[in-house]
């Protein structure tokens, strides 16, 4: 399979932020009051400690204790508002988290499940599937920690400012210079040197991680060879060198809190200056000099949690990206506005000078394919790995689409269907099947949902798995583990064979159902199959020769063409191809 | 989970320095804290009685430079920090890729290459937050909240009460609610590790569910899980927020009290103005690290976590080098390995790996070990590798003990051709030259040429130079078996262990292959495990369960194998 076209250069940051964003539209109620919840609960924080100064300043005047009651009720009120509305913010918060993640899961499945398999190729490569997964899940974190703190900094930032200006309007500018500094310079500051040392890292990184890998994964081989030595040595210099970047980029990377405290020590430090000299000037009150100064110390709360957030925000960013650009990625099949109807059993299809180039490719992968599956006939599809054989499948499983040449399912273009009505009539094992984290029974009723227990029996049984499940303590629902980890490659392979015969298809394609077995298992497994599918139609997909004696007709691929057709004595007659392929690998195979 | 595992500052120096450089940082800051309060309560009490800038500069001088070494503190300590978690990175990850290459090839089999790897690289930078936020505010949490219960005391003594009392409430409830919480939320995190796996298995099963139908109906289904999912965490999560909530509310109540408390005094006229200014400011300050520990506790339990899965490597006893009085020489070309009634069992396993197996190796033999997978045949292999020792049993060679001979001297005697060899991120030459650096380039190119390399080997793009490997080009199987062949000729040892070479391989690489070996084991002592019998050399035996047995078939003609040492002869013995 071949590439598809990687993201497009011309995708910008912000741009598939806010396409990830514009999915989290609907819950706006949600996120505004999360929002509110938060600025009230750091508000009542500032506003606790301004009240507090005020109470203790006007209670060294002196007055009545009535001039102070107000104070004394609103002081014990904020300090239990501020408890309970930073509570609700956080409960808040996560809720419309998950929401999103919800909503951004289900979207970015809809169009993986568009464009699989074929508009996947590009990111089936190595973790890119993985790392996509968790960028999905990344967006929860995309509200909590870089959305709602800028919007909650400026909501009380802006507040508080306000509030001073009241008092004192000099010292209200330098407020609010020194939030905006703290609030906006200081994060997108330490964000820019965190990711220039991250930048200036990440070759370092890399180097470790290959020498350890080398070094873990090439364990046996060292010691064997007394090359240990060797390659701890080469690890060490790799630690050595990300060591010293990393000790060189520390004090970038401390900027922020350094930073961070400094503006608002100096901010803290002008808002009493200003204060106290207008104090001394007569132009200022005890009162609102305590309250403006307790302000400006408290105040600062609002902007720490900035500069984590501008980092996690390019993250976010990046994360955003790559999520943008599966969303762009063009579907890999085209779907008829006006589909035929379903087609009806029995199935004939009929494939003539049928032709498939990928995007992107110079050379074809199949070329003039003629192929016909005829209801009961057996059909065997044979040649070396990157031969074609699986893109012939794709297009019967309508994965691909031909570029040129017909393709005809019951006599009508078969790209006129529905690609799910024709895998209703033509389907089974795909290369490499995956086997589900589930249970076996979940694993084989996922072919068909409406099976009974005694259809899923007879799959079972036609695969020779019925009497292993028997023997498991837990039978049917022993869980399989991730991709089927806790069954061997044989009992895998043929569990995705019960699965393609309990899906009953018109037509079975079984795309090298015998791979990466051993010798013994792949004999056994290629008679049981054979056995299994006698007079129904199937095309069957191998690179083992074993037992193509029984089947009606072989296909020799080689190179995207087919050069030779016939029975098995007819191909070993004509001793081409085929029969070199077959004396190699009985030659291979021959047993003790 | 223990704050500070002491394994930490047993296992890194750097990590023990670091930790007495962040107490001293701890101490001044919190005299700065204290310094701080002290001059704002002066300075605003002082302008309130009407004092004008002027008089107060010195004061505001003092702030200033108080204000400032505060940021450089903050400044410093997260640089110092830094550092400091690099060096202890540096020196958790030296420990422990030596002491993994010490436990040896068996140890590491399975997915615990892939682990330590991550382990070793990402795992280990959880250790940031660890070392530059939460380690700080653990000493500033253990010495701040004294510092002000002290000072305050000291200036009025019935506040100092109000937040000696209600400081030990807050670790108290943190630690009940915590108790009561904890179980629930590892579950549930535990369950959004599922979902995010359950999330993955669908996409990476797209193909397979698309090609049974179920590919649209799953889209519900994940949106339904992911609903289900959200409102049971959030179940969860209204007691499990508990916690922080006891903490604000805790702290905030405590300045509310203080507040109130001191304002009635001073305005009855018990108190002074700077006094009453100073226990207000201060008092804040005594619950402030303890919220900001149980917060950085969070950001640091990945790196915590980390570091316990390396300690628990390092504490893996490695199997020690042989002592003895004098260690034994052995030269495989003339000496005899003699394996007695030897058994190998893996921890956890019901079955031993080989069962009894006795045979004798005499200098020349050719010996075939056929069996089903998992029947041993690596394991005996490992053996001899000395990658694994007998659970019970015997190998002599020559009149030694093999368990006495010094591993380096016993592995320089062997050649090993693995089943999938590894081949390392550089050049082909270096893979080649693997164990000899002074190799020359015609013994290599020689190596290549023996084992059928040199031909893909010139017409790669660098020749011998081409880095390969994990971040360089990839080779097919066969080649990579012919790069393992070529180091094999260039070690050119009397014993060669061969690993199925041929299996995974079409018909025309395999007969390449052949011919390459059959020079190979010409005068040298060849063990070789093959499914395929008809590259069968010399006696053939048969792994089943653990137990050897000789093939029915017997032996072969070792053809190529007539060489100076003779026919080979193999004895079994049990």
């Amino acid at each position: 399979m071949t590439a598809i076209a990687p993201a497009r250069p011309g995708t910008t940051g912000p741009d598939s932020l806010f396409r990830l964003l514009r999915l989290a539209r609907p819950m706006r109620r949600e996120l505004l009051l999360a929002v509110l919840a938060g600025a009230g609960g750091c508000a009542a924080g500032v506003a606790l400690l301004a009240t507090s100064g005020f109470l203790l300043a006007r209670a060294s005047q002196h007055p009545d204790i009535v001039a102070i009651s107000v104070a004394v009720v609103l002081v014990r009120a904020l300090s239990v508002g501020r408890g309970v509305l930073r509570y609700l913010e956080r409960l808040f918060s996560h809720d419309v988290a998950f929401r999103v993640l919800a909503d951004v899961r289900v979207a970015v499945y809809r169009k993986l499940e568009r464009l699989a398999p074929a508009g996947l190729a590009a990111f089936r490569s190595g973790d890119v599937l993985t790392r996509l997964v968790s960028d999905v899940d990344a967006t929860q974190d995309l509200f909590i920690r870089c959305l709602a703190p800028p919007l909650t900094a400026a909501l009380v930032g802006a507040g508080v400012t306000t509030a001073v200006l009241l008092i004192l309007a000099p010292a209200a500018g330098v407020l609010a210079a020194g939030l905006l500094a703290a609030g906006v310079l200081v994060p997108l500051a330490a964000a820019a040197s965190a990711r220039r040392a991250a930048r200036r890292t990440a070759p370092a990184r890399g180097e470790l991680g290959a020498a350890v890998t080398d070094l873990l994964n090439g364990a046996a081989e060292l010691h064997a060879f007394g090359a240990v030595e060797a390659g701890l040595n080469r690890a060490r210099a790799a630690d050595a060198e990300l060591t010293r970047l990393a000790r060189r980029s520390a004090a970038a990377s401390g900027l922020g809190t350094g930073l961070t405290a400094a503006v608002s020590g100096l901010t803290l430090w002008g808002v009493l200056l200003l204060g106290v000299a207008a104090t001394g000037a007569g132009a200022l009150g005890r009162v609102p000099l305590a309250v403006i100064t307790l302000t400006a110390l408290a105040a600062f709360e609002v902007v720490t949690a900035l500069p984590a957030a501008a980092l996690q925000l390019g993250q976010a960013r990046t994360a955003a990206d790559r999520i943008a650009a599966v969303a762009d990625t063009a579907d890999p099949v085209r779907r008829p506005d006006r589909p035929f109807p379903p087609p009806e059993r029995p199935v004939r299809i009929s494939i003539r000078g049928g032709s498939v180039t990928y995007p992107g490719q110079d050379t074809p992968a199949v070329r003039d394919i003629d192929l016909d599956l005829e209801p009961g006939r057996r059909v065997a599809l044979v040649g070396a790995a990157g031969a074609g054989k699986s893109t012939l499948v794709a297009v019967l499983f309508r994965f691909a689409d031909l570029s040129s040449g017909t393709a005809r399912l019951n006599g009508r273009d078969l790209a006129g269907y529905d690609p799910d009505d024709v895998r209703a009539v033509i389907t089974g094992c795909a290369a490499d099947p995956h086997i589900f984290d589930a249970t076996i029974r979940d694993n084989l009723r996922l072919a068909r949902p409406s099976a009974s227990d005694a259809e899923l029996a007879a799959a079972a049984d036609r695969a020779r798995l019925l009497d292993w499940i028997g023997s498991l303590p837990l039978g049917w629902d022993t869980p399989v583990g991730t991709h089927g980890t806790a069954l061997s490659g044989g009992q895998r392979q043929r569990l995705a064979l019960a699965r393609a015969l309990l899906a009953d298809p018109a037509v079975l394609v079984l795309d090298e159902p015998t791979a990466h077995l051993d010798p013994e298992n792949r004999r056994a497994l290629a008679a049981d199959l054979l056995a299994a599918t006698a007079g129904r139609s199937t095309l069957l997909i191998t690179h083992d020769l074993e037992g193509l004696d029984q089947v009606d007709e072989i296909v020799v691929l080689e190179q995207g063409r087919v050069t030779e057709r016939g029975t098995h004595r007819q191909l070993i007659e004509a001793g081409g191809v085929y029969h070199r392929l077959w004396q190699a690998g009985r030659c291979a195979d021959d047993r003790p | 989970m223990r704050p500070l595992d002491p394994r930490l500052l047993r296992y890194s120096a750097a990590a023990r320095g670091y930790l007495a450089v962040t107490v001293l940082l701890g101490l001044a800051a919190t005299a700065l804290i204290l310094l701080q309060a002290s001059l704002l309560a002066h300075l605003l009490a002082a302008a309130a009685a009407g004092t004008g800038v002027d008089v107060l500069a010195s004061s505001l001088a003092a702030l200033a430079i108080v204000l400032a070494a505060r940021a450089a503190a903050g400044y410093g300590g997260e640089v110092t920090a830094l550092r400091a978690a690099a060096a202890v990175k540096s020196q958790l990850r030296r420990r422990m890729t030596d002491h993994v290459l010490a436990l040896g090839p068996s140890w590491l089999t399975g997915h615990r290459s892939g682990e330590v790897t991550t382990l070793a690289t990402r795992g280990l930078d959880g250790l940031d937050p660890y070392f530059a936020r939460y380690l700080p505010q653990l000493v500033l949490a253990c010495v701040v909240p004294f510092a002000v219960l002290i000072r305050v005391g000291l200036a009025d003594p019935i506040s100092g009460m109000v937040i000696g009392v209600t400081l030990p409430l807050i670790p108290l409830f943190a630690i009940l609610v915590g108790l009561h919480t904890r179980a629930a939320t590892q579950r549930q995190w535990r369950l959004l590790a599922r979902l995010g796996g359950h999330f993955l298995d669908v996409v990476e099963g797209l193909p397979t569910l698309k090609l049974f139908g179920r590919g649209k109906p799953q889209a519900e289904v994940i949106g339904r899980v992911t609903g289900e999912y959200r409102k049971a965490t959030m179940a969860t999560l209204r007691v499990a927020f508990l916690s922080a909530f006891v903490l604000e509310l805790a702290a905030a109540l405590a300045t509310a009290l203080v507040a109130v408390e001191v304002g009635l005094r001073l305005l009855a006229g018990h108190m002074s103005y700077s006094t009453a200014l100073l226990v207000l400011l201060l008092t804040p300050e005594a619950y402030l690290p303890l919220r900001a520990v149980g917060a950085q506790f969070h950001a640091s339990t990945e790196g915590a976590a980390a570091a316990r899965d390396v300690f628990a490597i390092l504490d893996t006893p490695a199997p020690g080098r042989p002592a003895g009085p004098a260690l034994p020489t052995v030269d495989l070309a003339t000496d005899t390995i003699r394996l007695t009634g030897v058994s190998l069992s893996y921890p956890g396993r019901a079955r031993p790996t080989l069962d009894h197996v006795s045979l004798t190796i005499r200098p020349g033999d050719h010996i075939t070990l056929t069996g089903p997978s998992g029947a041993g045949k690596s394991s005996l292999l490992a053996l001899l590798l000395r990658f694994a020792e007998p659970t019970s049993g015997r190998i002599e060679v020559g009149r030694a003990d093999l368990a006495h001979v010094p591993r380096d001297a016993w592995r320089r005697q062997i050649a090993w051709v693995p089943q999938d060899p590894h081949l390392f991120a550089a050049s082909v030459a270096e893979n080649i030259a693997l164990g000899d650096a002074y190799a020359s380039r015609e013994a290599i190119a020689a190596a290549a040429r023996a084992a059928g390399a040199d031909r893909f080997i010139d017409e790669l793009p660098q020749g011998y130079d081409t880095e390969v490997g994990e971040r360089g080009l990839r080779l097919s199987s066969g080649q990579r078996q012919q790069i393992a062949l070529a180091r094999a000729f260039l070690r050119d040892a009397p014993l060669l262990l061969l690993d199925e070479p041929a299996a995974h391989l079409d018909a025309g690489t395999a007969a390449r292959l052949d011919a390459a070996l059959t020079a190979l084991v010409a005068d040298r002592t060849v063990i070789r495990v093959s499914h395929d019998l008809k590259r069968a050399l010399g006696r053939i035996f048969t792994l089943d369960h653990g137990r050897l047995r000789q093939a029915a078939g017997g032996s072969k003609g070792s053809e190529g194998s007539g060489g100076s040492r003779g026919k080979a002869v193999l004895a079994v013995t049990s």
